[in-house]
């Protein structure tokens, strides 16, 4: 140590230093880095996201660009995560069919696989929402009034009271969320697909999307009771002033127009 | 009558009721004035008869509501048998509402009756006014009973409004909020009509108590009276009717109204009934289960008013926003503008029969109906104020058109915005040519009679079409109609050569009068004279 501490200012120390410090950051990094691509090559992961790389060039990259980076006809898919791919793709709003004012619904073209895929790509691409899995979005157990309460706080500006959907400017639409999948509701509220806002769980925590999602479905799904017989579309005083105007003055009139023709004959006498 | 009775025989129960009744109320005289009162034969004539019954069904069911709504806005915590609901807070009135519909014994059933029969109770004012209207229906003496009509429709709107606000739900909590605004933009005595109204800020503790009583006690009270004024009216002018031979204006042709008029009426009423209970047991109105307790904090898209308050949501929805700050007060004229034209689309209805008698100068009673294609300035007039009616309730459901016909709102507002101005003038301007149309061919039938299909040849080779005479009853009817002569202001100078005052008023009564009854504003019906010159030549057409 005496040595040591002898050539301490000897004019190469600090040459001598750098080096000893480089060597030990390049070699705790070595250490601790996270596994290059090449070690995880042969993983289910590393396939999925070649897969759905080739997949994305066939059918995504001439509006996405061919890394994903976004180009004129089409936003920066980096940092959407898997949760949007799923989303879009999964409910045939993605590959768009024509540009337009929004891109609707439509059926779906690839398979669930397929789209696993491209959103194992995707995700590849930049960090972003995941998928969620059954467990979060499942309704089951949720509270069905505080769904709806938080629904008509959130929601029914857009979707109207019961998600039977509205418009917005310029041809835009909010969708009707019927026959929407608790999967596909859980994953827009999380994304903000197209002109809708993105509710994260900082803003709405998971508990509270399965809550909503436990509203949808009770007063818009598949086993709605309607307690007051056909609901004319749930639209509210338009679809009930036409349908009156119509169908129940349109009904009446016939009737007194029957009534009239039926008149007492005057007896000849 | 019978009042003097053999002395040997009891009279039958019936009689002996009636001779009680009679003694205290007067019946026979009475009946013997009405019962034979005579009532023409026309189904637009029972138009009417479907708002009062609509009416009557309204009240019937509207007692029913009454014994089980509570209008209070006190607030409780939902805990009845709509699970989506169970554990919200909302005030005694969402919840008594939601009683009504799940929990009461045919509540839901009598809600959606009482709002039915409301949408068509309207519904069914509106065409029976739209009648009287086109038919001239209003002409002297009956101007008061057109009045009286058209306070019932106004009235009905406000009490329609005041009665679909009472769940307190969050679709008419948002028509609340939509006229509390209305009520603010009116200058200077807004916001001081506003915390008169609910009782402090909105929406305050004490709306649904007050327009509770609006609704059930204070308007439908007024109707109820103009309505007797209404009927009383009816009887003591006599119904109108269509020309006709044996029709004049000193006559009723018809039935009388007993037998055959209480039957039919009677008749009629329950079928009105079962129409209405049928729609209302097939479809749902209005399920307010679905909206939600009002909140003034939350909103959802699609929030209309019932129909007859629609235009007013659409004069709203189309109206640029503009507003004007002056001194540190703001005129939203955004607002301002569409509540006064409210007010003057209905005034115009109000005030149209005392306009065309000014024009007319006419002071004569008429009780012979005019047929709309005879009266082509008045009938185009009629239909430009319903077309500018309805554009207006189609900018009231622009969302609904927009994601439904998936057309962009903006370009359905900019269309309404343009049509109201431009809709009207041209719908006046086609319906009076299809109604000169009309009469030229009335003319056209009256000279040179009906075409019957039938191709004569004739010797000399030539085809024609045999026309038929009309019967001279058809004559009549066709020729019934008199016609104004415009109305001239005379000679600018008197006899003694000084020039004459005319006011402005009489300078625009002439133009007007021209351009209701000046030439080429209406076809001069066919004379006798001409008659007999064509038909007098046989062979000819």
């Amino acid at each position: 140590m005496k040595k040591l501490s002898a050539r301490r200012r000897h004019p190469l120390a600090a040459v001598v230093v750098l080096l000893l410090a480089l060597a030990a950051t390049g070699g705790l990094y070595a250490a601790f880095a996270p596994a290059g691509k090449a070690q995880a090559d042969e993983t289910a992961q590393s396939l999925a996201i070649e897969e759905g790389k080739r997949l994305y060039a066939t059918g995504c990259s001439s509006c996405h660009g061919t890394g994903g980076q976004g180009g004129s006809d089409g936003p920066s898919l980096v940092g959407v995560g898997s949760a949007a791919v799923d989303f879009q793709v999964g409910t045939g709003r993605m590959p768009a069919q024509q540009p337009g004012a929004q891109v609707p619904k439509k059926p779906r073209i690839y398979s669930q696989a397929e789209i696993d895929q491209l959103a194992a790509y995707v995700a590849s691409l930049g960090a972003g929402p995941i998928t969620p899995t059954e467990k979060q979005y499942s309704p089951e157990g949720a509270d069905i009034a505080k769904g709806g309460d938080l629904f008509r706080t959130n929601c029914a500006q857009c979707h109207n009271f019961t998600g039977e959907g509205g418009a917005l400017t310029n041809g835009k639409y909010a969708p009707s969320l019927e026959d929407v999948s608790p999967k596909h509701l859980y994953e827009a509220m999380q994304t903000g697909p197209q002109n809708m806002p993105s509710f994260p769980d900082t803003t709405l925590p998971e508990q509270q999307k399965k809550d909503i999602i436990a509203y949808v479905k009770t007063v818009n799904g598949e086993e709605t009771e309607t307690p007051g017989g056909f609901a004319l579309g749930g639209l509210g005083p338009v679809s009930e002033g036409l349908f009156g105007w119509i169908f129940g003055l349109g009904s009446l009139i016939a009737v007194a127009v029957w009534v009239a023709a039926h008149t007492a004959k005057a007896k000849k006498s | 009558m019978s009042t003097v009775t053999d002395d040997k025989r009891k009279a039958p129960a019936g009689e002996r009721v009636a001779d009680w009744a009679d003694g205290r109320l007067g019946i026979y005289s009475l009946a013997k004035a009405n019962m034979r009162k005579i009532f023409p034969d026309h189904w637009s004539f029972m138009l009417g008869e479907i708002a009062l019954y609509s009416f009557i069904i309204i009240i019937l069911t509207g007692v029913y509501l009454t014994l089980f709504f509570h209008p209070s806005m006190n607030e409780v915590v939902y805990h009845g048998s709509y699970v989506p609901m169970q554990g919200i807070r909302m005030t005694e009135a969402y919840a008594s509402t939601l009683e009504i519909s799940f929990d009461v014994r045919g509540g839901l059933l009598i809600r959606q009756i009482h709002h039915w029969a409301a949408l068509i109770f309207l519904a069914a004012m509106f065409v029976h006014m739209m009648r009287v209207f086109f038919t001239g229906a209003f002409r002297k003496p009956r101007e008061i009973n057109w009045l009286f009509g058209f306070l019932l429709f106004v009235l009905g709107m406000f009490t329609g409004f005041t009665g679909y606000s009472l769940p307190d739900d969050l679709l008419s909590g948002t028509g609340v909020r939509f006229t509390q605004g209305a009520i603010l933009a009116t200058p200077v005595v807004g916001t001081y009509i506003s915390f008169f109204l609910f009782g402090g800020e909105f929406p305050g503790h004490d709306m649904v108590a007050r327009f509770y009583s609006i609704h059930i006690l204070l308007l439908p009270g007024i109707m109820l009276g103009l309505v007797v004024a209404h009927l009383i009216l009816v009887f003591y002018h006599k119904h109108t009717q269509f020309a006709g031979p044996g029709r004049t204006n000193k006559n009723v042709v018809g039935m009388p109204l007993l037998p055959v008029y209480m039957a039919k009426a009677g008749g009629f009423f329950f079928l009105v009934f079962g129409v209405i209970a049928a729609i209302a047991g097939l479809f749902t109105i209005n399920p307010v289960w679905a909206l939600g307790p009002y909140r003034p904090d939350q909103v959802s898209t699609g929030a209309q008013p019932d129909w007859y308050m629609g235009f007013a949501e659409g004069l709203i929805r189309v109206m640029p926003g503009w507003e004007i700050n002056l001194w540190g007060h703001t005129l939203a004229l955004g607002v301002f503008i569409p509540l006064t034209l409210f007010g003057l689309v209905l005034v115009a209805l109000a005030v149209y029969p005392f306009i065309e008698s000014w024009v007319t100068g006419d002071k004569r009673e008429h009780h012979i109906l005019d047929r709309p294609r005879n009266a082509p300035t008045r009938t185009a007039l009629g239909v430009a104020w319903i077309t500018g009616y309805v554009i207006m309730l189609l900018g009231g459901g622009n969302d609904i058109f927009a994601t439904h016909f998936h057309l962009s709102i903006n370009s359905i507002t900019w269309f309404v915005r343009i049509s109201y101005f431009v809709g009207p003038v041209l719908a006046f301007v086609i319906t009076r040519r299809i109604c000169l149309g009309l009469q030229r061919r009335d003319k056209d039938k009256v000279l040179h009679g009906r075409e019957s299909g039938i191709i004569k040849r004739l010797p000399h080779g030539e085809f024609v079409e045999v026309h038929e005479q009309l019967s001279r009853q058809e004559l009549h009817t066709l020729t019934a109609h008199e016609q104004y002569a415009p109305a001239e202001i005379g000679p600018s100078v008197d006899e003694n050569g000084v020039e004459r005052k005319v006011t402005r008023g009489q300078k625009l009564r002439a133009k007007l009068s021209k351009g209701y009854y000046g030439e080429g504003n209406q076809i001069p019906k066919p004379t006798a004279d001409e008659y007999k010159e064509i038909t007098s030549g046989h062979g000819h057409h």
